[in-house]
């Protein structure tokens, strides 16, 4: 048999059924690799090895005493920006560097519930801005395909974690791309939700409008597990849908048989790289030997999506981080003489650059005189975006294309343009803005490193994606590759 | 000359359990921060989720001021730094209001009425507290207010006196209170009021530069707050100056407006749709349940109670002013049967009172139910009026009930003539001369003299006598 | 549109944000080539077209008026930078 660590949920979840493992033995098998790569891929800001083995305890009496649910036991790692009851919760931020968070998000708390035994808590850039894990306060994560590039971002500790078998299963949130890019970079499966399908409660927000909190694991059958425990109605969030949580297990074997696949034109210009356009061709040769059709669609606004992404989310940011005023929690600069200087320099010295950025241009588009041509201007092409993908998806059952332009890049590479970093998420950045779902999963590798393909649904189609990809990995080997270094 | 041109901003906590975005209680007084919830203090990742009841508050006042009702509803943040803004932001209602335009009607002291147009209300959400004073260069942060549900009530700058905008000020009050949807307890802070306030040359249609004061929590420093700072504007202009647009403070020890420094930085408040919230959309019958929870309003129960109980006009715009003194006068009325005398009792004794100790009807210490027998022991002739006023003092200082203080205090009025008479003649022996001199006076000054004799008479009786009953006995022997 | 240091200056001001001479300087450049970027919205004809705030276009639910939470005054101001007294404290506010 192999390592316990090289299972995935799914197998996890088998064996846990079976009896053939306990969840202290699963437990103890994920929290000795944490502690062995993580001072490599820095992948964890918490490791919580006390609680994490005391709920394995507990789980393990549940399972014997015929209480426990399906999940009970299995181990899952979480985001630091989801608020954990009595943890450090960073959004790896300095001015969250002491920030013991006083409460549980839902999707923690929904996953208490499920059972799940946490580990601790995953690194991101901070406050989830940024697309390659290198504006955490906490450092860049290392992505274990090699451990000179990026993990992708904003959710690369939960992605470089997943890919290094350090966790099977992590919560991570999308905001532009946030969990389909570093899944692409690190050759996992990852799923962006509908807006609205899992509750932001206790989810620390970047772009409230956009945010969405997801998952990333190895395969579309581990987020399909996953998804049923996370989604659903939160009275908490105003933004939380009513739409019932279908059971996305149930459906991952249908065929595909009849199903068109959409292509937008767009995405498949000519500034994709060919490499790229190989592996995306060979993904498509599956879906197609599947029984799908594919069809070439417009989504017109596409290439607007990214400026218009880059006033609505800095926009929003700089509102949501206001509250990190030094006056409640979180940091505070040494002996402030006023209100002022107590404001102006916890918030200076506790933010780090990017985050300063996206402050600086939402503040100045709200500001008088610029609403306008700004926030207003963004929200009119947010629509147009919107009405794009609903036409494209009136005749298509997903929408193809690629995660990201290239593979993960090496570290420092774009850290000095900010512009070309926000073109990381030149392909994901619309569906956010249409508020549909997205998952990214393993294509072809591209030189020894990992890339993803990305699916689009229509509003609550989560099935739909999970369902296509499921079909895709029973057919292919793309999503079992591992990376060798670690 | 100049005219003044003011408009007022009306904060109004509305009286809901909890917060308007939060489960945290709203009572008043609570220990610092015990009513601050997770989504009070903006603690990071919390949501608000907006309370039914605040709607349902903001529409009553919406149909009661016969405005337009915001079908559909936007939350928008505001955005600005303050220790006791826990967020950063106030959620607030900028292009989309609750409330559009509506009126109300003011009365003026010439007897005359005025229409004032209100420009909008909206549902916005409290600020906490500062404590200034407990610590030693610090400043203290009681969050329980933050998220207390507020209607903010904006006037159409058409009140031309401070004396207008204190009248407006009532009407606003009354409306809040019938509808029950505030204490309007402004010594607390449950009603603020905003004022801006510019001058013109009287017969100019353009605008002044405007000062804004902030926070006046009494309608008499409303007035004085106004009125002083017309002066102060007409003296700025006398001396060639400008008005500077900016926020003021009104202190009432000192009588005079002084600038908020620290709020006169260029404010750009950000405002943009809250991303947290969606479209508040109220449907038909949610509106037509709330139209059909309408009490009476105070302009009907004034027109009610002059045909009902036969009282003007003015003591009925008097007594309904206030729901509750409204509905004291009402069961005095009904319960003695004698409209005009309770009108006289609750306008004379009981508001009189309530004014000098500043008390509140609903605690007052003579009941409704004590005032009506009070009513019927001077109808059935037991009281006078002199004795009567003995009766209420009694009753004011808690004494008892009506009927027992009369026998304790020997208080049954004397209508045995034979007894009265005994008295009267008593009188006319001890005064000789002036009986001397009333029987010379001529008729009409005789009236006037009287006085002398009954005034004699009845602090022989101790009051007691029927005042009636002694000028006719009088007029007859004197003139006998 | 372009920024200038005073721009840069007026808006973190606003926002609260402490920035040094050197971070002025650099951030100015980045700005500008970030808004470069956002201009090219302004391609796009959006006559008529009304803004979108949110994707679904759902309505708000409303909450019914009760009070569910207790006092977790000790527990919440355990994380808060300086309290006393029940009250969070800040450097002296001049009004």
């Amino acid at each position: 048999m192999s390592q316990i660590t090289d299972l995935s949920f799914s197998e996890l979840k088998q064996s846990l059924n079976d009896r053939t493992l306990s969840s202290v033995e699963i437990t103890s098998a994920f929290l000795d690799r944490i502690e062995s790569l993580n001072p490599t891929l820095n992948a964890f800001i918490t490791i919580t090895r006390d609680e994490a083995m005391q709920s394995a305890k507990d789980a393990d009496a549940a399972i014997s005493q015929g209480s426990a649910t399906p999940y009970t036991g299995l181990p899952i790692a979480h985001k630091d920006l989801f608020c954990t009851d009595g943890t450090l919760t960073s959004c790896g931020s300095k001015i969250l560097s002491n920030f013991v968070a006083p409460y549980d998000a839902h999707v923690v708390s929904q996953c208490k519930t499920a059972g799940l035994v946490s580990l601790g808590k995953l690194n991101m850039d901070e406050f989830a801005m940024g697309s390659s894990n290198e504006n955490s306060y906490y450092g860049p994560v290392k992505n274990p395909w090699d451990t000179t590039r990026v993990p992708g971002g904003s959710s690369g500790g939960s992605a470089a974690a997943v890919a290094a078998r350090l966790t099977p299963l992590a919560t991570a949130t999308d905001t532009g791309g946030s969990i389909r890019q570093p899944a692409a970079f690190t050759g996992t499966s990852g799923l962006k939700p509908t807006y609205g399908r899992v509750s932001r409660f206790g989810m620390i927000a970047y772009a409230s409008s956009l945010d969405q909190g997801g998952l990333i694991a190895h395969t579309a059958q581990d987020i399909a597990h996953g998804l049923r425990m996370i989604a659903g109605h939160d009275s908490r969030d105003s933004t939380s849908a009513r739409e019932p949580v279908p059971d996305y297990t149930q459906t991952l074997d249908e065929s595909l048989q009849g199903k068109v696949i959409g292509i937008p034109k767009q995405f498949f210009d000519d500034r994709l790289d060919s490499a790229m356009r190989q592996a995306m061709d060979e993904v498509l040769e599956v879906l197609r030997s599947l029984g799908a059709t594919t069809t070439e669609v417009s989504l017109d606004h596409v290439a607007e999506a990214i400026p218009a992404y880059y006033v609505i989310a800095p926009a929003e940011a700089s509102s949501n981080l206001s509250r990190f005023d030094g006056v409640r929690f979180g940091y505070r600069a040494d002996s402030p003489t006023d209100p002022m200087d107590l404001y102006e320099r916890s918030r200076g010295e506790g933010f780090g650059s990017e985050v300063k950025r996206r402050i600086l241009i939402g503040t100045y588009a709200l500001s008088e005189g610029y609403y306008d041509a700004y926030y207003k201007k963004a929200q009119q092409i947010r629509r147009l975006i919107r009405d794009d993908f609903n036409r494209a998806l009136g005749h298509c059952d997903l929408l193809f294309g690629p995660t990201t332009p290239s593979t993960a890049f090496v570290l420092g590479e774009k850290t000095a343009d900010p512009v070309a970093m926000y073109l990381e998420d030149i392909y994901t950045v619309a569906t956010n803005m249409a508020g549909l779902p997205g998952g990214s999963f393993q294509a072809p590798l591209i030189n020894g490193l990992p890339t993803g393909y990305q699916l689009t649904g229509r509003a609550f189609g989560e099935s739909m994606i999970l369902n296509a990809a499921h079909q895709v990995q029973m057919v292919t080997d793309w999503h079992l590759q591992r990376p060798e270094g670690v | 000359m100049y005219e003044a041109v003011i408009g007022l901003e009306v904060h109004v906590q509305l009286s809901t359990d909890s917060k308007i975005f939060s489960g945290s209680s709203t009572n008043f007084g609570a220990e610092p921060n015990t009513q601050a919830s997770l989504i009070d203090l903006g603690m990071p990742g919390v949501l608000p989720v907006p309370n039914a009841k605040a709607f349902e508050m903001a529409v009553k006042f919406g149909l009661a001021i016969d405005a337009e009702i915001g079908q559909e509803s936007i939350f928008d943040r505001k955005n600005y730094f303050y220790p006791d803004l826990p967020k950063g932001y106030q959620i607030s209602q900028f292009d989309k209001p609750i409330v559009g335009p509506g009126r109300v009607t003011i009365s003026l002291e010439d007897g005359t009425t005025k229409t004032i147009n209100v420009t909008r209300a909206h549902l916005e959400e409290d600020a906490g507290k500062s404590v200034h004073d407990a610590f030693d260069g610090m400043t203290g942060v009681d969050l329980n207010r933050a998220g207390t549900p507020l209607l903010e009530i904006v006037s159409e700058p058409e009140l031309r006196s401070a004396k207008e905008a204190v009248a407006y000020l009532k009407v606003i009050h009354s409306i809040i209170r019938y509808l029950d949807i505030s204490d309007g307890n402004m010594a607390e802070g449950s009603m603020r009021c905003d004022c801006n306030v510019s001058i013109r040359p009287k017969g100019s249609d353009t605008l002044g530069t405007r000062t804004e004061i902030k926070n006046v929590n009494s309608f008499r420093f409303v007035e004085k707050a106004i009125n002083t700072e017309i002066n102060r504007q007409i003296e700025i202009l006398e001396d060639a100056g400008r008005v500077i647009q900016e926020t003021r403070l009104y202190d009432p020890d000192k009588d005079e407006t002084r600038s908020m420094r620290s709020k006169e930085e260029a404010n750009d408040y950000r405002y943009f749709p809250d991303p947290d919230l969606l479209p508040v959309v109220l449907d038909e019958a949610f509106i037509s349940t709330c139209r059909d929870a309408l009490p009476e309003l105070p302009e009907a129960r004034k027109t009610r109670y002059v045909s009902e109980y036969g009282i003007t006009d003015y003591d009925a715009g008097v007594l309904v002013a206030d729901r509750d003194v409204a509905d004291y006068f009402a069961e005095v009325a009904d319960t003695s049967g004698e409209g005009k005398l309770a009108a006289n009792w609750v306008m004379g004794s009981v508001l009189a009172d309530l004014n000098q100790t500043g008390g509140s009807i609903t605690d007052f210490a003579v009941t409704a139910k004590q005032l009506s027998d009070l009513i019927a022991r001077i109808k059935d002739n037991t009281l006078n009026s002199k004795t009567a006023k003995t009766v209420f003092d009694a009753l004011l200082a808690s004494e008892g009930e009506v009927d027992a203080i009369i026998e304790s205090k020997g208080l049954v009025q004397m209508t045995d003539t034979g007894a009265i008479e005994a008295i009267v003649d008593e009188v006319i022996a001890e005064n000789p001369d002036q009986v001397a001199n009333y029987r010379a006076a001529p008729d009409e000054k005789q009236g006037k003299m009287l006085g002398f004799f009954v005034g004699q008479v009845m602090k022989k009786s101790q009051g007691k006598a029927n005042p009636q009953a002694v000028n006719q006995i009088l007029s007859a022997k004197l003139s006998g | 549109m372009s920024l200038t240091s005073d721009d840069v200056k007026r808006v973190a001001k606003l926002a609260r944000l402490g920035l040094t001479d050197v971070e002025t300087t650099e951030t100015l450049a980045q700005l500008n080539s970030i808004l470069e970027l956002v201009d090219q919205m302004q391609q796009i004809d959006t006559d008529g077209v009304a803004p979108l705030a949110h994707p679904l276009e759902l309505k708000q639910t409303l909450r019914v008026d009760a009070v569910a939470e207790t006092n977790q005054r000790e527990k919440f101001q355990a994380i808060a930078p300086q309290a006393d007294a029940g009250l969070y404290l800040v450097p002296r506010v001049v009004e």
